[in-house]
């Protein structure tokens, strides 16, 4: 029989191995950009703008414009076209398409006028030909956001993150009123939380830096969604060993804990493949825009599975142990005169 | 057994029921619902614009004055053709424009981004040289600027008084006077004109102009008419929003027609385009706004983003689908046919239900509504896999599935409820502007869980129940098709 608790060193390290680098990016985030993951304007306020051209440009056209235009802090990043096949009615294919992020809000409309030039970037790339609709649109998306809405949606992000936490916390206290060291439950299955959203955290972190993710109001969503998620997880897991407790008296409580991982793996792997062929069909086949969102679901919903089994209750067989600093004393004593009569 | 009898029927007349709204757009005229039933899709996958508009900073408003200004927005909006554009009003001092659709959108949100005050100014002794586009401070502008300070403030100096910041060269322009430093003087203003058109003159059609219609009795109509009967062959300036639009001169037959008192209307020229043409006639027609509103946050989605992310996402939702069907099957056996079925009368209900509300589906809606399928079956798992233990330790079918069902009951409960309280509070998050993406994610996802309960419970059940009636011998001899 796997023994899940026997192992629990190892997959401490294992999450350890995953959540420093994280936690590095983090701080080497903090240091250039002011926070530990890189936020977008929905947050920051700003403008970001995909443009398709006719032509292909090179990048430092592009950012030759931007300059010329004069703004001084911008993002330049080449995207796919639009592939021709996949619009009804669709001409040429577009020569090249941009994502553009900077600070500027207000002149955007010169500024569309200005990068039109011929001598600059040209034309914008439409679905539709001349002929067909003189008054065509091109294909531009574009969200403006001033910094008082980008302060706005700062401060419904952490009120909206302090409610979760206050919700997630009073689930805890509920769920675990009538159970003997009810505090230990509840700790660890913080713990597992913040384990996960160290992960999530961590991971988007490491992707700004390398890919230049930004973390939007759809990224909050994604962690608080797995906050809950992950919370759930450790719940049912410790529902079953508070139930086994009394089934399986005499029993070690490293066995009864062990025993129920395993009763309840089963449920655990099976709801996570569902909800990974899900989200891996949105990642491969879905819509561009929220592939990010689906992407850190998709880890942070990985990550709380893992924790909830394998960081979640092997804290608690420590915990029990007096392994863990400073908690469960008499445990720790006790252990120590064992280990010195022998 | 009577009991699963009745849940079956329900179930059977819940499934038809959402499976003609979600396979047919049926127009529904019921318990004082009138309407289609159809989808609804989100900006992000029709293509469109959002805006946010507030009342610019320091400038005095009034409930009165805003709900105004919706009106006359949600008018001029309308009037351009743009269809189910939806204008509300946002707390205090903001407005929310959402125009769907790619069709005049671009229009649309030009025609909204500017007052739209329209002005007849005194030009009969100006000397200076005045170009087209030059910014001119008139007394009108004064009043209303003054009439907009809050209480006790101090009037601003007329050299303070600055031009719309269009001009890229020259953001802050000082506003020309006349030569004795007095503004110029307004004559009448857009609030006199009845009617408004664009139309091109000439043969070529290239040259687009206003035609208007005065107002009879209308506010300044008669100092309009007596200027242009006073001044023949003097020019007359069109100013728009603090800027000079042109200054025909005006010609000495409609001097005529004014004295006669048989002009009822004339022609704004300057250089324009049909779309300029046609928001400043929309603005005329409209009236200019109350107070001047500043577009703090928008959001535009290029028409053919969304056509692509229709596609896609119904490709994804597709390919999901079926694989969390087949893995239910293969992994469950015969119970996994439960809830398959379970799980098709789940989309089922979604479906319609978001066609009835009707819920907005934008990505992150179809996002929010997949994941609740992960869910929905995660539910049967919980129940499935309890429900084995008890075939193992030999109980019968009947029994093992109400204890499964008993036992798991809990567990779904709890976890469907800690998620929904999440959702909720994801709602709220996305109310503010910014967020908004968020919101269509928490509706989904939401009424998914709710929704579960009602599937993976109580469906999944009766037909549990209807399957071991139909098979409860060869379930008896073949255990294993119970996937144990």
């Amino acid at each position: 029989m796997f023994n899940f608790a026997e192992r629990r060193h190892l997959f401490f390290l294992i999450s350890a191995l995953i959540i420093i680098p994280g936690v590095i990016a983090m701080v080497i985030s903090t240091l250039d950009y002011g926070s530990p993951v890189r936020l977008s304007i929905d947050f920051t306020g700003g403008t970001l703008m995909e443009v398709s051209l006719v032509n292909d440009v090179d990048e430092q056209t592009v950012r030759d414009t931007l300059k010329d235009f004069g703004l001084s802090d911008y993002v330049v990043q080449r995207l796919d076209p639009i592939p021709a096949d996949s619009i009804a009615g669709a001409f040429d294919e577009a020569g090249s398409r941009w994502q553009l992020r900077f600070e500027e809000t207000d002149r955007l409309d010169e500024l569309k006028a200005f990068m039109r030039d011929p001598e600059r970037l040209g034309e914008f790339w439409s679905p539709k030909s001349v002929e067909e609709d003189p008054a065509r649109e091109a294909a531009l998306t574009t969200s403006s956001v001033s910094a008082t809405v980008g302060q706005e949606v700062t401060r419904a992000a952490f009120v909206a993150t302090l409610a979760v936490a206050i919700i997630v916390l009073g689930f805890i206290v509920l769920a675990f009123r009538r159970v003997p060291h009810s505090f230990r439950y509840g700790a660890c299955a913080i713990a597992a939380m913040f384990h996960d959203i160290l992960v999530t955290m961590g991971v988007m972190s490491i992707l700004g830096l390398l890919f230049g993710w930004e973390a939007d109001a759809l990224f909050l969503t994604a962690v608080l969604t797995v906050v809950g998620y992950s919370v759930q997880d450790s719940i049912v897991v410790f529902d079953r060993i508070r139930e086994n407790i009394p089934k399986y008296r005499g029993e070690e409580y490293e066995t009864i804990v062990n025993r129920s991982v395993l009763e309840t793996v089963h449920r655990s792997l099976a709801t996570q493949l569902n909800a990974v062929f899900i989200m891996v069909a949105i990642l491969l086949f879905g819509g561009e825009t929220i592939r990010h969102f689906i992407a850190i679901m998709l880890i942070g919903l990985m990550s709380g599975t893992y924790s909830s089994i394998f960081n979640a209750v092997p804290l608690l067989v420590s915990w029990e142990k007096g392994e863990i600093p400073f908690v469960n004393r008499e445990a720790r004593r006790r252990r120590r005169s064992e280990m010195s009569a022998m | 057994m009577r009991a699963y009898r009745l849940w079956i029927a329900v179930i059977l007349a819940v499934a038809v029921l959402s499976a003609w709204m979600s396979l047919s757009d049926p127009h529904i005229n019921f318990l004082g619902i009138n309407r289609k039933v159809q989808v609804v899709q989100g900006l992000d996958l029709q293509g469109g614009s959002r805006v946010l508009l507030q009342v610019s900073p320091g400038t005095k408003y009034d409930d009165d004055t805003v709900e105004q200004a919706v009106k006359n927005v949600e008018r001029r909006v309308n009037g351009l053709g743009v269809t189910e554009a939806v204008v509300q009003r946002q707390g205090e001092d903001r407005i929310i424009v959402e125009l769907p659709g790619v069709r005049e959108q671009a229009v649309a949100f030009d025609s909204i981004k500017s007052t739209g005050l329209l002005e007849f100014v005194d030009f009969s002794t100006v000397t200076q040289d005045l170009s087209e586009g030059a910014c001119i401070l008139t007394t009108e502008q004064v009043k209303l600027t003054e009439a907009r300070l809050p209480e006790g403030a101090t009037p601003p100096a007329y050299t303070e008084y600055t031009c719309p910041s269009e001009d890229l060269l020259n953001p802050t322009e000082e506003p020309a006077l006349l030569q004795n430093g007095q503004p110029f003087k307004t004559i009448m203003t857009g609030a006199g004109l009845a009617d408004a058109a664009a139309t091109t003159q000439g043969t070529i059609g290239t040259q687009w102009m206003v035609n208007f219609v005065l107002r009879d009795g209308g506010d300044r109509v008669k100092d309009f008419e007596t200027y242009v009967a006073n001044n023949p062959n003097r020019p007359m300036a069109i100013v728009l929003d603090g800027r000079l639009l042109s200054y025909p001169t005006i010609q000495p037959d409609l001097s005529d027609a004014a004295r006669a008192g048989t002009m009822d209307g004339g022609i704004i020229t300057g250089s324009f385009t049909r779309d300029e043409a046609r928001i400043l006639a929309a603005q005329l027609k409209y009236g200019a706004l109350p107070v001047p509103l500043d577009i703090i946050a928008f959001d535009t989605i290029g028409p053919s983003l969304g056509e692509i992310s229709v596609e896609r996402s119904i490709r994804a939702g597709i390919i999901g689908v079926i694989t969390v069907l087949a893995f239910m099957l293969v992994y469950y056996r015969l119970p996994g046919i439960a809830a398959d079925l379970a799980l098709l009368l789940f989309i089922a209900i979604n479906f319609a239900l978001y066609k009835f509300i009707p819920v907005t589906l934008s990505l992150p809606a179809i996002a929010g509504f997949l994941i609740s399928i992960g869910t929905a079956v995660d539910g049967n798992i919980l129940i499935f896999e309890r429900m084995k233990e008890e075939l193992r330790k030999g109980r019968s079918a009947d029994r093992a599935i109400e204890a499964g069902f008993e036992r798991a009951w809990t567990s779904i409960r709890d976890s469907n409820i800690s998620t929904i309280i999440i959702t909720i509070i994801l709602y709220f998050f996305g109310n503010a502007f910014g967020a908004s993406s968020v919101q269509g994610f928490a509706i989904t996802l939401g009424m998914g869980l709710v929704i579960n309960l009602f599937t993976a419970v109580i469906a999944t059940r009766a037909f549990l129940h209807t399957i071991v009636l139909v098979a409860g011998e060869q379930l008896r001899a073949r255990p294993r098709l119970l996937g144990v």
